[in-house]
């Protein structure tokens, strides 16, 4: 019961400090609707359902990824993270805190992204709705421990993304795959097991992250 | 300093010394080659490239147990706070990386002789391979990027670790993008190859362990040297 409580707590602080200072969000949103002009560019002429909806996938990933990036920088730049190492409760608190707060934001960067999608490209489906809502879990779950991780190099922002992409590709495979066959069930399986999966590792390991 | 001298020392008396090994895999190796080359008979189907196949494989499955030894390692760290356990990790990572390296060339030549293209998406392994070197090139731009100490070593075992998990997950996920080329030499009912091709391949299959493990204490030894250079160093000034 304690534990929900630290997380829930370290969460709302999150969310808190997004409400008022406004950092990641807008810039979310902005890099969404931004991605999928350039795709209506980069296509050659009307193309097809599969191509678009590859390049959903795309714009997803690379928005989460802008998203993760941020997670720990107020941390760095107010120098709190060792006041959130030292507080009296669990670690994998602040991990699960913080990746409930970075998929928050996910998720409402993509309550604009998928209507604009089915605005410009093609309709979207319920068992592509599944697969955004399974693979965010896996994205911002894994996201935010190899940024935790990142955060601690020198290289920081650099080193995100060579982390992330690598792991993110069994859910990019997931998703591709629910979005566009006609029966998807073994994709959304996929991403559940996947979802399952590193959130136990990320749970069980990230106290050797963060502590010394 | 006792203390490791002592461990040092016992270890010492436990492993097999690198001359040894050395030559030993040395001659397995060439051996090794010499069969690839001259005792086994060529594909009835492929013809003499299928030959690379030897060393293809042989190098894919010391490329694993590479990782797997890397885990193992960083799995010591984390669990038994093995001082020796971080640096271990980092040889088995790297030699990991050389061999995988050799996999992906391996493969290209044999993918462009039998299909006439350098790069196939549909090759499982190839395509695994790939985001296993690049999973792997991101430890190290993940170690280098911070000091050396304990939360270097945490760092990096727990990345180790995360490899093992993403090779069967994305071996699955391989699996599940495409349909299946690659030549399945291993079945249910056991290898369906004979005689000399079975003799040559078990060769390659002990020669290329037995030279990662040689490179692997040739570099765990010469970082141990410079490691202790830098103390001795620190100690003069």
């Amino acid at each position: 019961m304690g534990y929900a409580r630290d997380v829930g707590a370290l969460a709302r602080k999150d969310l808190l400090l997004e409400l008022r200072a406004r950092d990641t969000l807008p810039a979310m949103l902005l890099f969404v609707g931004s991605v999928f002009v350039v795709f209506h560019f980069a296509l050659p002429g009307t193309s097809s359902r599969l191509a678009t909806a590859g390049l959903l996938w795309v714009a997803i990933l690379f928005t989460a990824l802008l998203g993760l990036g941020r997670a720990f920088v107020p941390e760095r730049e107010q120098r709190t993270f060792d006041g959130l190492v030292l507080a009296p409760c669990d670690r994998s608190a602040i991990w699960l805190a913080k990746s409930l707060a970075t998929l928050a934001f996910l998720v409402a960067a993509e309550l604009v992204a998928l209507p604009l999608y089915a605005l410009f490209f093609h309709s979207v489906g319920g068992a592509t709705v599944a697969a955004v809502a399974l693979a965010d879990l896996g994205i911002c779950g894994v996201g935010t421990f190899l940024g935790a991780m990142a955060v601690a190099t020198r290289a920081r922002d650099l080193i995100l993304p060579l982390l992330f992409l690598p792991l993110a590709m069994p859910i990019v495979v997931g998703a591709v795959g629910a979005t566009v066959v006609d029966s998807p069930g073994r994709y959304l399986g996929f991403l559940a097991l996947y979802d399952l999966l590193f959130a136990v590792i990320c749970w069980a390991s990230f106290e050797y992250v963060v502590a010394e | 300093m006792n203390r490791s001298a002592a461990t040092i020392q016992a270890v010492g008396r436990t492993r097999i010394s690198l001359p040894v090994l050395a030559g030993a895999s040395l001659v397995l190796v060439t051996t090794a080659l010499a069969f690839v080359f001259f005792v086994a008979p060529n594909d009835a189907d492929q013809g003499f490239s299928q030959r690379i196949f030897y060393f293809h494989v042989s190098i894919a499955i010391t490329a694993y147990g590479c990782f797997a030894g890397a885990a193992w390692k960083a799995l010591r760290h984390l669990w038994k706070r093995d001082p020796r356990a971080d640096l271990e990790s980092y040889v088995f990572v790297h030699q990991g990386v050389i061999f995988g390296t050799l996999v992906l060339l391996t493969g290209s030549i044999w993918a462009k002789i039998s299909w006439g293209h350098w790069w196939l998406w549909s090759e499982d392994q190839l395509v695994l391979f790939l985001v296993l070197f690049l999973f792997y090139c991101a430890y190290f731009m993940l170690r280098f990027s911070v000091d050396p100490g304990p939360q270097r070593a945490n760092l990096s075992a727990v990345y180790a670790l995360f490899g093992v998990v993403l090779i069967p997950v994305s071996f699955a996920a391989i699996r599940l993008s495409k349909q299946l080329i690659h030549p399945v030499v291993f079945t249910r009912d056991g290898p369906n190859f004979h005689g000399w091709i079975l003799v040559t391949y078990c060769l390659a299959q002990v020669a290329l362990p037995v030279l990662a493990y040689t490179l692997y204490r040739l570099e765990l030894s010469a970082k141990r040297l410079d490691g202790r250079l830098r103390d001795l160093r620190e100690v003069l000034a």
